[in-house]
């Protein structure tokens, strides 16, 4: 069984009518994921790819028994359309949107916890279980079954990396792509947790990159964790961003920049890669 | 989105929060009735502006004048001062120090006090800062005002105004979607009264749509950095001599790195995000140019990206503006053949990032 999508997963696509929506619905099908239904508010009773759309997720989960969302809707309207979602039962979402007001996550991410849903993302581009079920963007072709499950905070970086392990014939158990913004449902040492309780991941792959702390924190828990980790950080020549006045100084206490979470990655015997496609590399001489 | 010295105090001010009398001014003459004495401050978005010069005192309205005539038109790092901000003086017989934050890793807002603020606050040791997550969903409840009073050890008539007055930052921070709300110093006034001494404001990008009002206020940018943000294009202008352009950041900051390692040096980078629109990639690419990089290093992984329309997207910017600027382009994605089949004559051609890289510090050098 895969990390958060398997067998039983029904996905709901939240914002199926647009252009995003529809296009990765087809691709999600294509993949093999059972996306059961849509939404989009009056535009209930027509269909999008085969796939029934209904007005709210209420109808959407009454009808189709979705226990998974993916969300497209638009920034302004995403935060209603994930809570949405959570009364409605959905058990994971996973939250593409791009843009969204961190203030709107801060209502729902700890909303979703206490309601007992995982949320993955926003501005991610979400999950795949290559060989089994995709609820993402991301472009299917470069991914193939494997035991590398893989953790990142990027879009594209993520698909150059997950393209690196490919080609050097390693294969991926679970991708995350867990968003880059301040606050996200699932942090990186959580899903570091959840790959390596999953039986058919064998080693992790983290990218990571500049700001906040979570790859100092991922670190830390990379030493407890009995599977091989790896890593990658992208920013090291980036330039310095803004202050966050003597606050973001007094919270961070060095910590954020590249160098530091290259050398917790090490302290904790997490190999780093110079180059993305590095990563082949270290798998290699760790196989 | 950051805010300007009297911008920031006027919003402070409009939640209730006591902050020092002033007057703005872009011509000295403006400096009718300033409250005195007074410290006449440049107004502009980057620190450093005391060592600079910025900062004059007054005595008098003649004074006042005089100094905003010497700090009117002086640059300050990329800037030049268009007004001046003269502003109380205050009597303080303590500074505190107040903030309140986003905490990413406990996805919550972070309060924080300290009963020395001022210059300091970054060498005050962690044990006595107050530090303390206000509870999402929930948000301020009475206890954190509590145990604020009580850790910084505050007099019960300071410590009522202090609670009040974070109470009404918190307010500010939730409603006009801030980053940061600092204050520092929190003065405690000789005649007891508790005011922001200064006030920081930090508002989230994301959540302009819900703050029209702040959307005209000029920010920290270079004109071309301005252009790129009127046009939804994250641009950045670097000191190097190689500008990259690639779709999302993460991979732009890698191939910003991975050209570092190679030897070379970004110069201006830019970030197409998800785009495909041919017109975006072209005008993407025209402030690109305007920033006169020696070489240019394209690297897209597209995941559904056209990789064809990016292609006509740059050949089309680099006939219509004339310039001979080689392209080092690396792109993968739907129809990455047809893109290569259109860059051929005008770039180089590259099939993974690091050779990109490679390639582009050759090409820099002459030696391709």
């Amino acid at each position: 069984m895969a990390v958060l999508l398997d067998a039983k997963t029904k996905l709901l696509v939240q914002g199926i009518t647009g252009h995003q929506g529809q296009f990765h619905t087809r691709a999600m099908l294509d993949y093999g994921t059972k996306v059961v239904a849509g939404t989009s508010p009056g535009k209930g009773g027509t269909t999008v790819e085969g796939v029934p759309v209904f007005d709210s997720c209420f109808e959407a989960v009454d009808a189709t028994g979705a226990n998974t969302s993916i969300v497209f809707v638009p920034a302004p309207y995403a935060k209603d359309a994930a809570i949405e979602a959570i009364e409605a039962g959905i058990e994971t979402l996973v939250i593409i949107t791009e843009r969204i007001p961190f203030h709107d996550c801060l209502d729902i991410v700890p909303y979703a916890r206490a309601k007992g849903c995982r949320v993955i993302g926003p501005n991610c581009p979400g999950l795949i279980s290559p060989g089994k079920a995709k609820a993402g963007i991301m472009p299917s072709h470069i991914f193939r079954p494997g035991d590398v499950g893989v953790i990142s905070r990027s879009g594209t970086l993520t698909y150059e990396i997950v393209n690196a392990i490919t080609q050097a014939g390693f294969g991926q158990s679970t991708c995350l792509g867990i968003g880059g913004d301040p606050v996200i449902g699932t942090s990186m040492p959580e899903a570091l947790e959840l790959l390596a309780k999953d039986p058919e991941t064998k080693r992790i792959v983290v990218v990571g990159e500049i700001g906040g702390t979570t790859e100092e924190e991922t670190a830390k828990r990379a030493k407890r964790i009995r599977k091989p980790v790896f890593a990658y950080v992208a920013g090291r020549t980036a330039p310095p961003g803004k202050r966050m006045g003597h606050a973001g100084a007094i919270i961070s206490r060095g910590m954020g920049t590249a160098e530091s979470k290259i050398k917790a990655f090490e302290a904790a015997g997490v190999p780093v890669a110079a180059y993305p496609v590095e990563i082949a590399k270290l798998l290699h001489d760790n196989d | 989105m950051k805010f300007y010295e009297y911008k920031a105090h006027e919003i402070f001010r409009k939640y209730g929060i006591l902050v020092p009398r002033g007057v703005l001014a872009s011509k000295p003459e403006d400096i009718v009735d300033p409250p005195l004495p007074a410290a006449v401050k440049a107004q502009v978005l980057i620190g450093g502006r005391g060592k600079a010069g910025g900062i004059k005192f007054a005595n008098t309205v003649e004074e006042a004048r005089e100094a905003a005539r010497a700090i009117l038109g002086m640059t300050i790092g990329p800037y030049t001062v268009k007004q001046v901000y003269a502003q109380e003086m205050l009597d303080i017989a303590q500074e505190l120090y107040l903030s309140i934050t986003i905490d990413r890793s406990a996805r919550a807002p972070l309060l924080m006090a300290s009963a020395t603020g001022g210059m300091e606050i970054e060498s005050v040791p962690e044990k006595s800062i107050f530090r303390i997550h206000l509870p999402p969903l929930v948000g301020l409840q009475p206890y954190v005002l509590r145990a604020l009073a009580k850790k910084l050890a505050l007099p019960k008539d300071v410590a009522s105004q202090v609670s009040d007055i974070a109470r009404k930052a918190f307010a500010l921070f939730e409603d006009e979607d801030a980053e940061l709300v600092e204050i520092n110093p929190l003065a405690v006034l000789k005649d007891g009264r508790v005011m922001a001494g200064d006030a920081k404001l930090v508002v989230d990008d994301n959540a302009e749509y819900r703050h029209p009002e702040y959307a005209e206020l000029p920010q920290d940018r270079t004109p071309l950095e301005e252009e790129a943000h009127d046009k939804g294009i994250t641009f950045i202008q670097l000191d190097g001599d190689i500008g990259v352009i690639a779709n999302g950041a993460g991979l732009t900051m890698a191939t910003l790195d991975v050209l570092n390692l190679k030897g070379g040096k970004g110069g201006a980078f830019l970030d197409l995000g998800g785009t495909d629109d041919p017109e975006k990639v072209k005008q993407a690419f025209e402030i690109l140019l305007k920033a006169r990089p020696s070489v240019i290093l394209l690297n897209i992984f597209g995941g559904i990206t056209k990789a064809d329309t990016v292609a006509t997207g740059v050949k089309e910017a680099l006939e219509e503006m004339n310039i001979k600027v080689p392209v080092v382009a690396r792109i993968k994605g739907v129809n990455e053949d047809r893109a290569r089949e259109i860059l051929r004559g005008i770039g180089h051609p590259a099939d993974t990032m690091e050779e990109a890289a490679e390639l582009a510090v050759k090409v820099k050098a002459g030696g391709a």
